[in-house]
């Protein structure tokens, strides 16, 4: 019968690092395209008068929403593959705030698709209402669980989580929830700006001038937290000072580009600042994957949570060869769908789409 | 940590564990058979211009949309829980375990994903050529996933190309070449692609029988069942070949198992397959079928080969692993195996009979055939389940076969927790298992034709 014992950490290894980077680009890579689609969820109520407004800003991510979602279902289980003292861990301690995604992402998935299929006002009421929570509950919930990665949790030795779903709930780990809230309520915003047209790219705009500044406080405050943390406690994550600073500046500007109505480069701007800001985490973070409350020395890294080498290079090599292909069909999507949605003026019904 | 007595994490886990997958692949059979007989038909509209079959295509494609959205959503709480509730397992397993599912993300979901987003919302923005190429991508996705979530259970059921690390306690993947042909693999890929066709199939050929008896769209829909009956027949055939290899696998590999199919206590010669039991399963039963020799050749292909008993298996086990009941619950293996395989058997008669009726051409006359057909609706979703049911009960107490016991795979969790998170599980499969149904109904019963030909993507409102 197996005995599952944690090592002693040691520093990470090449293939353990390179694993590491490629875990990061997987949830950096959710984040910032599942960024807009839960930011579009949530400005839903917001910036819509009408059923045809809610549609026009369903379809602009209709078409990509559940490819972009994907990244979240790989760097599960790439997490899984690579890391799995990491991923049992988490997934095991983060119990009820995993069931609590789990959930909102089940209604907000059939919501995209079951809406559209009564003409009935209060059927699609509610399955708008599914559409925002189940996008503001993750995009909340996300920035609360990568914040209590590096804040810490309440392991001891061995892994072992002696704490309940309270611990997970602390200040700064709202806080950080708070940010990624306001972030990708903001990355929406561009992208509508970006991808609709008429009175709901207006309105995209307009809640870009009080998104942003909210967003900026918000990650300021967060972020020096987390600064001020990382110098007087836990000293041992990378911690270079530039990327911060840079994020925070191009965030102080996304309010002027949208105003400039230079919406394309505005969501250019909080791709950015959400890629920035998990960054940050992540470097911090590094060599731990989390961070123990009980003490540093419980700490797990990326030594003690890693798969066998042999496992790490089979996941490499596919890797390699697969990834470009997704990113090119991926892209693709994104060419085909690239002009703007709006309703149709009188003149222009002709040419929609019947067929 | 327990309730009170007997509701522990570990009996909740496994209610949720069960519920959640069981609940999941009623959607995923039907996905990539529906998916691959959805761009047959508008493959045959693409290359004919036959508007019967471009409105097929369209008919069929939205109830495949409606259920792809639940196979989905749920899937993901497929992924997540073996983290959630197994975080023991996830740790012993990972190193070869997680491969795959990682692998089943990069290469299967993506391109299902992404092709279905070209599919649904390309229509008019796309050129046909490449409209028709995006539903087979999506469809060669749909049966590439099954590829590598079917390979990670076989290593659950046949553990292949590892060893045991000495300082962590790990499995440890030694031999990836091993783990993706594992022998147990091959059967059980064929054996879910073929019953997922099945699915489809029977799940076409009853909806369009329901149509063909109320005279709606008589002409579609006879052409669709057509096409139905031949591919369930020949899928029901396919389903059942394999299971009768897997059965010969599964008789040297997990012995027990195929002892408890058949509940069979005592090893034989020239073992008998009970059709049914009436009264207890232990060997005193008040009434029973029994076909001889039909177990010694499922098992062993020959008339007089041995198969072996639960007694004796239990007690080479206790010599092999230690003290302990190596049973797996013999009410639930016996019932689910044969339950399934009698649903098999029926399921080629539906579709040998629809052949010979085709022939005769008295298929769109024969009420009674398509009332039939149209009952078999259900057939296949519970055949599905009752096939998972019974490989993974069976494998019971194993979680992984040999060397990982269920018992020792469950997270420290507070019971609370997963109680919870399973009534919580519990009541969205519950509700979203309504909606289903309810829009279902409401999208298959009415006549293509009234169906629009925009609908809600396309809005003739909306510009792009």
């Amino acid at each position: 019968m197996p005995h599952l014992h944690v090592l002693a950490s040691t520093s990470p290894s090449g293939l353990q690092q390179l694993w590491f980077v490629l875990i990061a680009v997987l949830w950096l890579g959710y984040f910032f395209l599942e960024g807009f689609d839960f930011g579009v969820g949530i400005l839903l109520p917001f910036l819509s008068k009408d059923d045809m407004d809610r549609r026009v800003m369903i379809n602009t991510i209709g078409p990509v929403w559940d490819g972009n979602e994907v990244w979240l279902i790989t760097a599960g289980g790439a997490t899984f593959a690579a890391f799995p003292l990491w991923y049992a861990t988490v997934f095991s301690g983060f119990y009820l705030a995993l069931f609590l995604v789990l959930a909102a992402l089940i209604f907000r998935g059939v919501a995209f698709e079951f809406r559209g299929k009564k003409q009935d006002a209060a059927w699609r009421a509610w399955w708008d209402r599914a559409i925002f929570w189940g996008s503001a509950l993750p995009a909340l919930l996300w920035g609360v669980a990568f914040a209590d990665f590096l804040h810490g949790v309440p392991i001891a030795s061995g892994a072992a989580w002696t704490g309940n779903f309270f611990d997970l709930v602390k200040p700064y780990a709202l806080l950080g929830g708070l940010t990624t809230l306001s972030l990708f309520t903001l990355h929406g915003a561009t992208f509508l700006g970006l991808k609709a047209d008429g009175e709901v790219r207006d309105r995209a705009r307009h809640s870009g001038l009080i998104l942003a500044p909210t967003a900026l406080v918000l990650m300021l405050g967060f972020l020096t937290w987390t600064y001020v943390t990382a110098h007087t406690t836990h000293h041992n994550g990378l911690v270079p000072p530039f990327l911060p600073i840079l994020g925070l500046v191009v965030l102080a500007g996304v309010g002027w580009l949208m105003r400039d109505r230079l919406e394309g480069w505005a969501f250019v701007a909080t791709a950015l600042v959400i890629v920035i800001f998990f960054v940050t985490l992540f470097l911090n973070l590094y060599p731990r994957v989390l961070v123990s409350s009980v003490s540093p020395q419980f700490s797990l890294t990326l030594s003690q949570t890693a798969s066998q080498p042999y496992t790490l290079k089979v996941m490499s090599w596919v890797a390699l060869i697969f990834t470009p292909f997704v990113l090119l069909y991926q892209s693709w999507t994104y060419w085909i769908f690239r002009k703007r949605v709006r309703r149709a003026g009188p003149l222009s019904v002709s040419s929609s789409i019947g067929s | 940590m327990t309730i009170y007595a007997g509701i522990t994490t570990l009996t909740l886990a496994r209610w949720q564990f069960g519920v959640t997958t069981v609940f999941h692949f009623l959607f995923v059979p039907l996905t990539i058979g529906l998916g691959f007989l959805v761009a047959c038909l508008q493959t045959v509209a693409y290359r004919t211009n036959d508007e019967h079959y471009d409105r097929m295509a369209r008919f069929f494609g939205k109830l495949f949309l409606i259920n792809f959205a639940i196979g989905v959503v749920t899937g993901i709480v497929q992924e997540f829980q073996f983290g959630m509730d197994w975080s023991s397992y996830s740790v012993f397993v990972g190193n070869i375990f997680g491969a795959p599912l990682a692998i089943e993300g990069l290469l299967a979901f993506f391109m299902e994903s992404t092709f279905l987003g070209i599919w649904i919302f390309g229509r008019g923005r796309v050129s046909k050529r490449v409209h028709l190429a995006s539903i087979w991508l999506a469809s060669v996705g749909t049966m590439l996933s099954a590829v590598f979530i079917l390979a990670a259970n076989s290593w659950m059921q046949h553990p292949v190309g590892f060893k045991i690390d000495k300082a962590t306690g790990q499995a440890v993947m030694t031999n990836f070449w091993a783990v993706i042909t594992n022998s147990t693999f091959f059967g059980s890929y064929f054996h879910v692609l073929f019953a997922a066709l099945l699915t489809g199939a029977v799940f076409m050929l009853a909806i369009a029988a329901w149509h063909i008896r109320r005279d709606q769209q008589k002409e579609s829909f006879v052409k669709v069942a057509r096409i139905a009956i031949v591919v369930t027949f020949l899928s029901a055939l396919g389903t059942c070949f394999m299971g009768d290899t897997q059965a010969r696998q599964m008789d040297t590999q997990q012995p027990m198992k195929m002892a408890a199919a058949e509940a069979l206590y005592n090893t034989a010669d020239g073992a008998s397959f009970s059709l049914l039991t009436i009264g207890d399963l232990t060997g005193n039963p008040i009434f029973q079928i029994r076909v001889p020799h039909l177990l010694s050749l499922v098992a062993d292909n020959s008339w007089n080969g041995e198969v072996k008993g639960i007694k004796q298996l239990q007690a080479a086990d206790v010599q092999k692993y230690g003290a302990g009941n190596y049973v797996p619950i013999l009410w639930i293996t016996y019932w689910s195996f044969r339950l399934m395989v009698g649903l098999g058997l029926l399921m080629i008669a539906l579709g040998g009979v629809g052949l010979w009726l085709v022939r005769k051409r008295r298929l769109e006359k024969s009420a009674w055939f398509l009332r039939f057909a149209s009952l078999m609706l259900l057939a296949p979703f519970l055949a599905n389940s009752l096939g998972w049911i019974f490989t993974e009960e069976g494998r019971q107490p194993w979680v992984v076969y040999g060397l990982l016991k269920t018992s020792q795979a469950v997270s420290h969790v507070s019971v609370g927790y997963v109680a919870a998170s399973l009534v919580g599980f519990t009541a969205i499969y519950t509700f979203l298992a309504v909606i289903e149904i309810g829009l279902m109904v409401k999208v298959a019963r009415k006549a293509p034709e009234e169906l629009s030909a925009q609908d809600d993507e396309h809005p003739l409102e909306l510009v792009y």
